[in-house]
């Protein structure tokens, strides 16, 4: 497969705001600062189009039929696969399977490779920073095979503790499961490190890629990774698709997750033989609409360049920072020196909960809450955080409408 | 606390937010009814009587009331959130105090849409406000039902 040449043009965040047409609008009377893109992202014009033409000229099921239709369905959904590998640098599209989101992609791994080969007495290592998403499947699993889960620390500033983690690794560690970039804290965590100690002990590693893989230039072969996960919609893609990247040695000796149409090579009542990678783990018609959105987000930001929007939102997250630590009363949560686009704080007398309504009403949208992270606001003795995360489209001059509504909101609640 | 219905209370409170011309006053006006709140006492501020939302929290405890001829719901609250409080004190002037039967099928989402402040029930799950809401009601229903 020959790959496509994209002309890389200079970085123009206003230009970038236009392709986002949800942009343009006010809420509550006033310009939309949108800031809550760890949750999700808003969805270019190039994917809503993506998505509309598909329903309105290629719409049919996938791998069924012989129609023409059919078959161009087919096409667009297994080249979206391959402008996923292309995006992961993956060494084959057999190796990227559709999930609907990376929660499918870790519960899948769990439920597979895991049930396989964890065991009574053994032991999978999550670190302190997960999503509950990296943390319930890994406890359902030890919880059934009688394994322990173990948990690496953090310090104060939200970064691991590797000498920790270097002592967690043992014999009987079967799997590690860690997240790339922290959705409470912003970390960007030390994955490659991470990867090759515990491939001195053979255990495989699974990333949780749902905040890194939009900020963050992938390559899974240079990372070595074992699994990655992302979900589409915090990609600037649709909701309901996802990516788990697996290493095909691997992925073919896993057992199938869902049993189901696509997924089968013949069955009977007497035996079912499976099909062969991808489509062993894609039981049932697939988002085919979603995978081909997917795809029209991931060619919309290659063509702005990964490397450019990273360094536009180092400016937004340096800025950022700055701006929010002038603020009297603020306390930043998540300083780690190697972060991403991520800006959680607390501020003195005031729940997260009401600055966040307050804000709403200045058309500032950001996130407040725990955000999936229990364990997380626990290691730091707070029950709520509000957090402002930043994409692409945003620039400073909304970071200043942030701090001028916190400002705001202190004079009106304090 | 009162011998106006809860219809009489919800008027009052309507026509009050109606004085303002911002969200801001109104905002300010709702955490100064939060303030007003009779405060829970030590054991009243019970893990049993808090209302766990995934953003706030909320208390929420029952007085008991003297005999009166019909069951009548007294209740008291609190929230770490300034704004939830002002919202459980609306539903204080509004439903404490009041005859079950009334509370057991007062509208509380009417009053929130007509103070234009619904969106805090939608948001319920994570600010423990719809959960405390049923837990009013429920508590109306058990005195009705005792009462017949």
């Amino acid at each position: 497969m020959t790959q496509t040449i994209i002309p890389v043009l200079p970085f123009n965040v206003n230009r970038v705001r236009e392709d986002f047409p949800i942009l343009a609008q006010k809420v509550h009377g006033k310009p939309l600062v949108y800031l809550d893109n760890a949750a999700t992202t808003q969805k270019p014009q190039a994917v809503l189009d993506a998505l509309a033409e598909y329903y309105t000229e290629h719409n049919a099921n996938v791998h069924r039929a012989v129609h023409l239709l059919s078959e161009r369905a087919t096409r667009l959904h297994e080249e979206a696969r391959t402008t996923v590998q292309r995006f992961l640098n993956a060494r084959e599209a057999r190796e990227v399977i559709w999930t609907r989101g990376t929660t499918e992609g870790i519960n899948l791994v769990a439920q597979t490779y895991g049930r396989k080969n964890v065991g009574a007495g053994d032991e999978v290592i999550i670190s302190a920073m997960e999503h509950h998403s990296n943390i319930v499947p890994w406890q359902m699993l030890c919880e059934e095979k009688g394994a322990i889960l173990r948990v690496i620390a953090m310090n104060d500033d939200g970064e691991l503790l590797l000498d920790e983690y270097e002592k967690l690794l043992g014999p009987r560690t079967k799997f590690v499961s860690v997240v790339h970039l922290s959705n409470a804290l912003g970390t960007l965590n030390p994955v490659k490190r991470i990867i090759e100690r515990a491939h001195e002990y053979g255990v495989p590693v699974l990333l949780d890629g749902a905040q890194a893989a939009y900020h963050v230039p992938l390559d899974v072969q240079e990372l070595d990774c074992d699994f990655y996960a992302f979900s589409g919609h915090k990609l600037y893609g649709p909701t309901g698709i996802g990516v788990l990247y697996g290493k095909a040695e691997l992925l073919d000796a896993m057992p199938p997750y869902q049993g189901g149409g696509d997924m089968i090579r013949s069955v009977t009542f007497e035996k079912t033989t499976y099909n062969v990678l991808p489509f062993k783990f894609e039981a049932g018609t697939p988002h085919i609409a979603g995978a081909i959105g997917l795809a029209a987000a991931i060619n919309y930001i290659t063509a702005l360049g990964m490397d450019s929007i990273a360094d536009h939102e180092r400016d937004l997250l340096a800025y950022g920072t700055r701006a929010l630590e002038s603020v009297p009363g603020l306390r930043l949560v998540g300083t780690a020196r190697e972060k991403a686009s991520v800006l959680s704080f607390v501020l003195k007398d005031i729940h997260p909960y009401d600055l966040g309504v307050i804000l709403d009403q200045q058309g500032v949208a950001i996130r407040t809450g725990h955000h999936c992270a229990q364990p997380v606001m626990d290691r730091f003795g707070i029950a709520a955080t509000a957090r402002a995360s930043m994409a692409c489209y945003n620039t400073r001059e909304e970071i200043d409408v942030l701090v001028r509504g916190i400002h705001h909101a202190q004079k009106l609640l304090g | 606390m009162t011998t106006t219905t809860p219809e009489e209370q919800a008027d009052d409170l309507v026509e009050g937010f109606e004085l303002f011309d911002t969200w801001d006053d109104r905002y300010r006006f709702l955490i100064d009814l939060g303030r007003k709140l009779p405060p829970l006492t030590e054991t009243e501020k019970s893990e049993v009587n808090r209302v766990h939302g995934c953003q706030s929290n909320v208390w929420i405890a029952t007085r008991p009331q003297p005999e009166t001829p019909e069951p009548v719901i007294n209740f008291v609250g609190d929230s770490d959130s300034s704004l939830v409080k002002g919202l459980i004190a609306v539903l204080w002037r509004v439903c404490s105090g009041q005859p079950a039967e009334k509370i057991v099928s007062y509208d509380v989402e009417g009053l929130l849409d007509r103070l234009g402040l619904s969106q805090h029930l939608t948001m319920g799950r994570r600010n423990g406000l719809d959960e405390m809401v049923k837990r009013v009601k429920a508590l109306a229903a058990k005195a009705e039902s005792r009462n017949q």
